[in-house]
């Protein structure tokens, strides 16, 4: 089977920038969570830091202020959760809020919420797991001050892998909430 | 949608019981006992048998093949090799020569004959013989048009299949499934249909969107399934013959793991709100649905008794996923599962006796079995990832999916006793089997 490596070596860009950005903030461990209340909204673990856009570039060529890229790379798009698991982590909460500050900046951007979920469990449950991750990331969102309007949520089940591998670390990587922006970005 | 067009025409297969021609066949000998084959022992071996190819004009040694194919891959039979053997059966009301058959090893004969009538119409005539008792077990005779030949060996190999095992059928059938192709990073998912055996493959959908959970209504000319797309969830009616597509219900959130009820007058499905998702029910007539768990927990993957009377479906609500059984109205639920291990997609047996189900346990996956009460449990499969069985219509044997490091998923079978598992015909890339009910 081919792997396309061109779109791994991509993912793993981001998730490089994701997790550097992560590794800035202090990273408290875990909270011990109720695990059966629905998508519950986790309050962060610090006061997230003020957004400032991206310093004037010393490469020729940075992120435009309000860009997809900007919020990719600058930001992070997705946060990872544990097994079997849907409440926001401590460790994701400060990159969550930054996603709410900076969607505070830019208000015209809609995004959509994409939960994804590890290979170890079926396709069905899934889904309906993936669906509660990206609801939990909405609601963290929506208590952060961004419109619900702007949010909607969508759920890949098992069906969007971004880690082809079979190992622990594999599935963690496959276990998120990715914020796509679909519209109103520069 | 790509039109599954003549792939589901109604079959005009007519089945009479050939007696005149054979009254005084079956020699007078000792009054054997009839050869017989034990399915729920498993068969610890296989009976050996004999199927040369048909005489008579064109197909006939196809038929054969087909009928041999069949009984080969339920692993409860042995098809031998008898190309040399030197009685070459012209005429099906010619008794055989029974120690050239003999001879063979083989147990039971399977000979028919193959006729084209003047108006073109296909005409097979087989017998079942037991070889050593020297009786005649079965002789039947179909007519059909020529292109449905591969049917009429199939209904020749259930017709056969019944008659030594004592259990219905279950090679007149289709199986509907998702069909994969390109790497795990970028999946391209197919909904297709195909004989149970493999042959004529048909993909239903282009691969633009994922599709998943194909199942089938009970007169096996609807599929309902799921589509995701990046604008969202739904779930699609597919009539098979017409190749009408509807879609079911309206939701805000996310919509899957629908299954039709055994009548086909209800479809069940998940439904997702704000995180929390639910069974809901929609009466195909009314057009009504009904929410029937409450529960802030998943309750997903609905599956009908075959009475209609109640459901089997999976829910974390006691922490991890189990196995629960409802009435159909949503009341009086309790759970079956309390093994360890989470258990999920559970789907009630066409006879009603069991519940298969996908469970997770030890790092690794199982396609197993239980009766509807939770007892019984047995673990039939064990794999990196085995997922999502299907009944065959005779609730004897199992279809599922397979998926290896390796990260390409196969279709395989297993019978309730756990010794026959084989990969099934089919060798693509493919998930999500479906299995059919017995074709009209």
């Amino acid at each position: 089977m081919n792997f396309d490596t061109q779109r791994a070596a991509r993912l793993a860009l981001i998730g490089l920038a994701a997790a550097s950005l992560a590794a800035c903030a202090s990273r408290p461990k875990p909270e011990p969570v109720a695990p059966q209340q629905p998508a519950p909204v986790a309050q962060p673990a610090e006061p997230a830091k003020p957004y400032t856009p991206p310093p004037a570039p010393a490469q020729p060529i940075g992120p435009i202020p309000g860009s997809a890229q900007d919020f990719v790379v600058n930001i992070g798009e997705r946060i990872y959760f544990d097994t079997d698991e849907y409440v926001v982590r401590a460790d994701a909460q400060p990159l969550l809020a930054g996603q709410a500050q900076w969607l505070n900046r830019y208000p015209s951007v809609k995004v959509r919420i994409e939960g994804n979920a590890d290979e170890r469990g079926t396709r069905e449950y899934n889904l309906a797991l993936g669906a509660r991750r990206a609801n939990a990331v909405r609601d963290f969102l929506v208590a952060q001050g961004v419109a619900a309007a702007r949010i909607e949520t969508l759920s890949y089940g098992k069906e969007r892998p971004i880690d082809a591998g079979t190992t622990e670390e594999a599935w963690a990587k496959n276990r998120n909430a990715r914020t796509a922006l679909t519209d109103g970005a520069r | 949608m790509m039109s599954p067009k003549g792939n589901v025409m109604r079959l005009k297969v007519l089945m009479l019981m050939a007696v005149a021609l054979l009254g005084g066949v079956a020699l007078a000998g000792p009054a054997a006992a009839q050869i017989e084959v034990d399915i729920n022992a498993g068969a610890v071996k296989p009976l050996p048998i004999a199927v040369p190819a048909f005489s008579g004009s064109g197909r006939g040694a196809e038929i054969a093949q087909v009928i041999t194919g069949n009984l080969e891959r339920s692993g409860l039979f042995q098809p031998l090799n008898v190309s040399s053997v030197s009685d070459k059966l012209p005429d099906v009301n010619v008794q055989p020569r029974f120690p050239d058959w003999q001879a063979t090893g083989a147990q039971a004969l399977i000979n028919g004959q193959v006729t084209v009538g003047p108006d073109g119409g296909l005409r097979v005539d087989f017998r079942l013989w037991d070889v050593f008792s020297q009786q005649q077990l079965l002789g039947l005779q179909f007519s059909s048009t020529p292109d449905n030949w591969r049917r009429v060996a199939h209904k020749i190999s259930d017709a056969v299949y019944e008659r030594l095992t004592g259990e219905k059928g279950y090679f007149d059938t289709r199986v509907a499934f998702v069909a994969e192709s390109g790497p795990k990073l970028a999946r391209i998912k197919r909904l297709a249909i195909m004989d149970q055996d493999g042959a004529n493959p048909q993909f239903l959908t282009d691969g633009s969107y994922i599709v998943m959970t194909p199942r089938f209504s009970a007169t096996s000319q609807e599929l309902t399934y799921m589509a995701l797309r990046p604008t969202g969830s739904s779930i699609y009616l597919l009539n098979l013959e017409t190749s009408r597509q509807e879609t079911v219900g309206r939701f805000p959130g996310m919509v899957f793991a629908p299954r039709f009820s055994p009548d086909g007058s209800k479809v069940a499905f998940s439904v997702e709100k704000g995180g929390n998702s639910d069974i809901y029910v929609l009466d195909l007539r009314s057009r009504q649905s009904t929410r029937i768990t409450t529960d802030p927990s998943i309750d997903t993957s609905p599956s009908f008794s075959p009475d209609g009377s109640k459901i089997v479906f999976n829910s974390d609500r006691g922490g991890q996923a189990q196995l629960y059984v409802m009435n159909a109205d949503g009341s009086g639920v309790r759970r079956i599962s309390y093994g360890g291990g989470r258990y999920t997609t559970p789907v009630w047996s066409p006879r009603g006796d069991f519940i298969a189900f996908t469970k997770q346990t030890g790092g690794q996956f199982h396609i197993g079995v239980m009766r509807t009460d939770g007892s019984d449990e047995r673990l039939l499969t064990t794999s990196y990832l085995d997922e999502g069985p299907t009944w065959a219509p005779n609730g004897r044997v199992l279809m599922y999916f397979r998926e290896g490091s390796g990260g390409t998923p196969r279709l395989w079978t297993v019978d309730i006793t756990g010794r026959i598992l084989r990969p099934a015909a089919y060798q693509g890339a493919a998930s999500d089997p479906a299995w059919s009910p017995l074709l009209d």
